[in-house]
């Protein structure tokens, strides 16, 4: 059968269950349910603190067949997944789901537990690395699911998503577990991809290598959600967690793409007084995040805020009063993380907070304009960021599906060739966003405006902007790549990509070899 | 009028990401580089792999022209019979004398190819007369300071004032042969202020057009050699009175209670060809 944007879901999958359908963007967005956590009290004069990841384990009451989740504010220095699946597996708990927000390389070792049915189902946002590849692969028992973050909220706050137990990596905790990400050698800043997951799993531990004095202060994440915290010598690697890309990109194809982007977000209408903005951390999109600050110092605008991921950047730009507030979700860089740490107007969001379509009105709802990458765009301006130009999941929505459907202008910046291929295809491998929210493609040798925006095609239309189809960009791409041979996959499917609202917008099925 | 090169952008040889977005960056001309830019060990691939993009992509409406080797080594030649196959539209030669721009429009000159010598030396410098009249394809001439102080045995800098006998030497001569004087590049690139400045002082000496060694000062070059929008507005008036008073029969002109002679209305009329074909009008 096939979802509304045409792409073909079995009305069965195994060990997955029966798919919902997507249906549109807003089609489900209706009436939602929070589920009700059940959980033991805790009362006057118990103790939290225990003495290793093994005892909180122990005392959690983790059993084969359950869900544990993680969280990735630690990003590629985390050290506490790894951790606690090694005493997971001396214990000899096995058929676990792992809910991680994201999965980056340093959680290879859960390739060797997939392989020994330790691990047998993974729900992430996003996805890099050797999981990544070996869940394309088949090795993983069940498909993989692919969420969005605002996603992964809304599936544990409604109980599609059951966590049994959480472990949240704790750059600073005090002994009843109020802690916070700004102290101790491990600081990331925020913990917002943590927030439901404490509010919501049966059992929380708050893994720790700086146990402060009580009260924590600031708190992120309160004592009222977390039942252990355990104290080990170090739960990050700070050259992994600081993210090693939030640098303005030299790059004169790249610098291109901002400038045109820029233009676009100033004759858009929207670049005024309030005006709101969120992008990556990626060179590109902090190139356009320059060129924007330059039209908002130039027409002296007061922006609204800036959200998401938070760099260096638009830390500046608050310090410089272009915006009166952040909120941030997860901190990319030092910068950042003492600047959450110490100025009021830089303030944290959860992932629900941020992006969960079924709550009262996300951050990204608020938002002016968002710009996004893409791996593949289609012409029906479905965007893939999923998987690779192989087919291999290299990636995921993160808040890509998020932010797109809740901005009022949603730009996809990308090269019109990457590696010798064309960007802009007849069908993308995997649907991660639909088309329906996406608004315009920015590349370097012109922009497509998706057709259903009449209002932009009429106001970009008197500029001298290099207005295509989105046909003619991929003839264009076709024009020096040529048309690469399509990719050939077997029944099998190793992944579901769910759209933020639950439903079932594509699968990833396995690459014939 | 010439075409427009407000800039030219020198494009490494050996690089088929730059050399397949030679169109994207703004630029009027660009500057496949074959010499300076490639090592020596690389001097084959790289001449295979210009040769292959020139015949194969569809580059727009840039000019393509390419820096061979000195026709003082063997490679100078064997880039040339390349390019005959692959057809760019100039090529430019490095170490230009009266000799070696006969020899190379010998081997051109069944083609279209036109040419564009480069001063970077002082005998360059003095015999560029020479050097312009050696080749009725030569559509400009190119500044190299860099070689040309090296030559002189003085420091070069960046505020330029030991280049300014050379700038103000070729800029006259192109102008009374009517081609192209291209200034040299400024050399860093992190800059802008002083990409402009130096960019200013060419054009204040009458060269026409510059180098760029980086897509990002093509932008700023682009500006300075391209007419405001007041200087737009202004020749459009003149023009527009130009046009009135012949079809009224009158023989003055005035704007504004001023008069108006042929040689205002010949720059008008030029600032308004380049304004054209900048698509600034």
């Amino acid at each position: 059968m096939k979802n509304s944007i045409g792409r073909e879901i079995p009305e069965h999958i195994e060990n997955y269950g029966t798919p919902k359908l997507y249906e549109g963007p807003f089609e489900n967005i209706i009436e939602a349910t929070r589920k009700q956590p059940v959980f033991n009290c805790v009362k006057p004069g118990e103790e939290k603190v225990l003495e290793s990841i093994r005892e909180a384990i122990e005392k959690s009451g983790l059993k084969d067949g359950m869900t544990i989740s993680f969280h990735h504010h630690l990003r590629n220095g985390d050290k506490v997944m790894n951790l606690v699946m090694e005493e997971i597996v001396k214990l000899g708990i096995r058929n676990l789901t792992v809910a991680a927000s994201s999965i980056f390389p340093v959680n290879q070792p859960l390739v060797k537990y997939m392989g020994e049915g330790i691990v047998t189902g993974i729900c992430a946002n996003y996805m890099s690395g050797p999981v990544a590849d070996a869940v394309s692969e088949g090795k993983l028992k069940y498909p993989a699911i692919m969420h969005t973050h605002g996603g992964r909220a809304r599936a544990i706050e409604s109980g599609d998503l059951h966590i049994d137990v959480a472990f949240i990596a704790s750059p600073a905790a005090d002994s009843y577990g109020n802690i916070n990400g700004v102290e101790g050698p491990s600081a990331c800043g925020t913990l917002g991809y943590a927030v439901p997951d404490a509010m919501y799993a049966d059992k929380t531990v708050a893994v720790t290598d700086n146990i402060v004095e009580y009260p924590a202060c600031p708190i992120d994440i309160s004592q009222e959600y977390i039942d252990y915290i355990v104290k080990i010598d170090s739960i990050g690697d700070p050259k992994g967690i600081v993210s090693g890309t939030t640098q303005v990109t030299k790059n004169p194809i790249d610098l291109k793409i901002a400038k045109m982007t820029a233009e676009i977000i100033e004759n858009s209408g929207l670049l005024k007084d309030g005006f709101s903005f969120q992008t990556g951390a990626g060179g590109t999109s902090l190139a356009v995040a320059a060129f924007v600050k330059e039209k908002m110092k130039e027409q002296n605008i007061k922006g609204s805020f800036a959200a998401g991921g938070i760099t260096r950047f638009l830390v500046e730009m608050l310090e410089e009063g272009l915006f009166k507030s952040l909120f941030d979700v997860q901190c990319f860089d030092m910068y950042s993380i003492e600047s959450y740490g110490k100025n009021m107007r830089h303030q944290a969001m959860s992932a629900s907070m941020y992006g969960n379509p079924h709550n009262k009105g996300a951050v990204v709802n608020n938002l002016d304009v968002m710009i996004l990458g893409a791996t593949e765009v289609d012409m029906d301006f479905n965007v893939n960021v999923t998987t690779s130009s192989n087919g291999n999941i290299m990636g995921g929505s993160g808040g890509h599906s998020d932010t797109a459907a809740g901005s009022k202008l949603a730009i996809v910046v990308t090269k019109l060739i990457k590696g010798r291929l064309p960007i802009i295809v007849d069908d993308v491998t995997t649907v991660t966003t639909p088309g329906e929210t996406v608004d315009i493609i920015v590349t370097e040798r012109g922009i497509a405006i998706n057709p259903r925006r009449k209002d932009l095609i009429e106001k970009l239309g008197d500029t001298k902007l290099p207005i295509y189809t989105i046909e003619e960009l991929k003839e264009m791409a076709e024009s020096f790549s040529g048309i690469p041979e399509s990719l050939e996959f077997e029944d099998e499917i190793v992944g579901v990509v769910e759209y933020r609202d639950g439903t079932v917008i594509d699968v990833i099925r396995k690459v014939i070899n | 009028m010439n075409k427009l090169r407000r800039t030219m952008l020198f494009i490494p040889g050996d690089n088929p990401g730059m050399i397949q977005n030679a169109d994207v960056f703004g630029a009027d001309s660009v500057i496949i580089d074959l010499e300076d830019a490639v090592g020596a060990t690389e001097k084959d691939s790289s001449r295979l792999l210009v040769r292959n993009a020139l015949m194969n992509l569809d580059l727009g409406i840039v000019e393509t022209v390419v820096r061979i080797n000195g026709m003082d080594t063997e490679e100078g030649v064997e880039d040339i019979n390349a390019l005959l196959l692959a057809k760019p539209d100039g090529i430019m030669v490095p170490k230009a004398t009266e000799e070696y721009i006969k020899i190379v429009h010998e081997i051109i000159k069944e083609t279209d190819i036109i040419l564009f010598p480069i001063i970077e030396g002082a005998y360059s410098l003095e015999t560029v007369t020479d050097i312009i009249r050696a080749s009725d394809r030569i559509k400009g001439v190119l500044f190299g300071a860099e070689d040309f102080t090296a030559d002189m045995g003085i420091k070069r800098t960046k505020e330029g004032s030991e280049i300014f006998y050379a700038r103000n030497r070729i800029a006259t001569v192109c102008k009374a042969f009517g081609v192209d004087a291209i200034d040299t590049p400024f050399t860093d690139t992190n800059d802008e202020k002083g990409l402009e400045k130096d960019t200013l002082v060419g054009k204040s000496l009458g060269m026409t057009g510059k180098a760029a060694i980086n897509p990002r000062q093509i932008e700023i070059i682009n500006g300075v050699y391209s007419p405001t929008k007041e200087e737009i507005d202004e020749a459009m008036k003149i023009i527009n009175a130009a046009e009135k008073a012949a079809e009224e029969g009158k023989g003055v002109i005035s704007l504004d209670g001023k008069m108006i002679d042929a040689p205002i209305i010949s720059r008008a009329e030029k600032v308004v060809e380049i304004a054209k074909q900048a698509d600034l009008i």
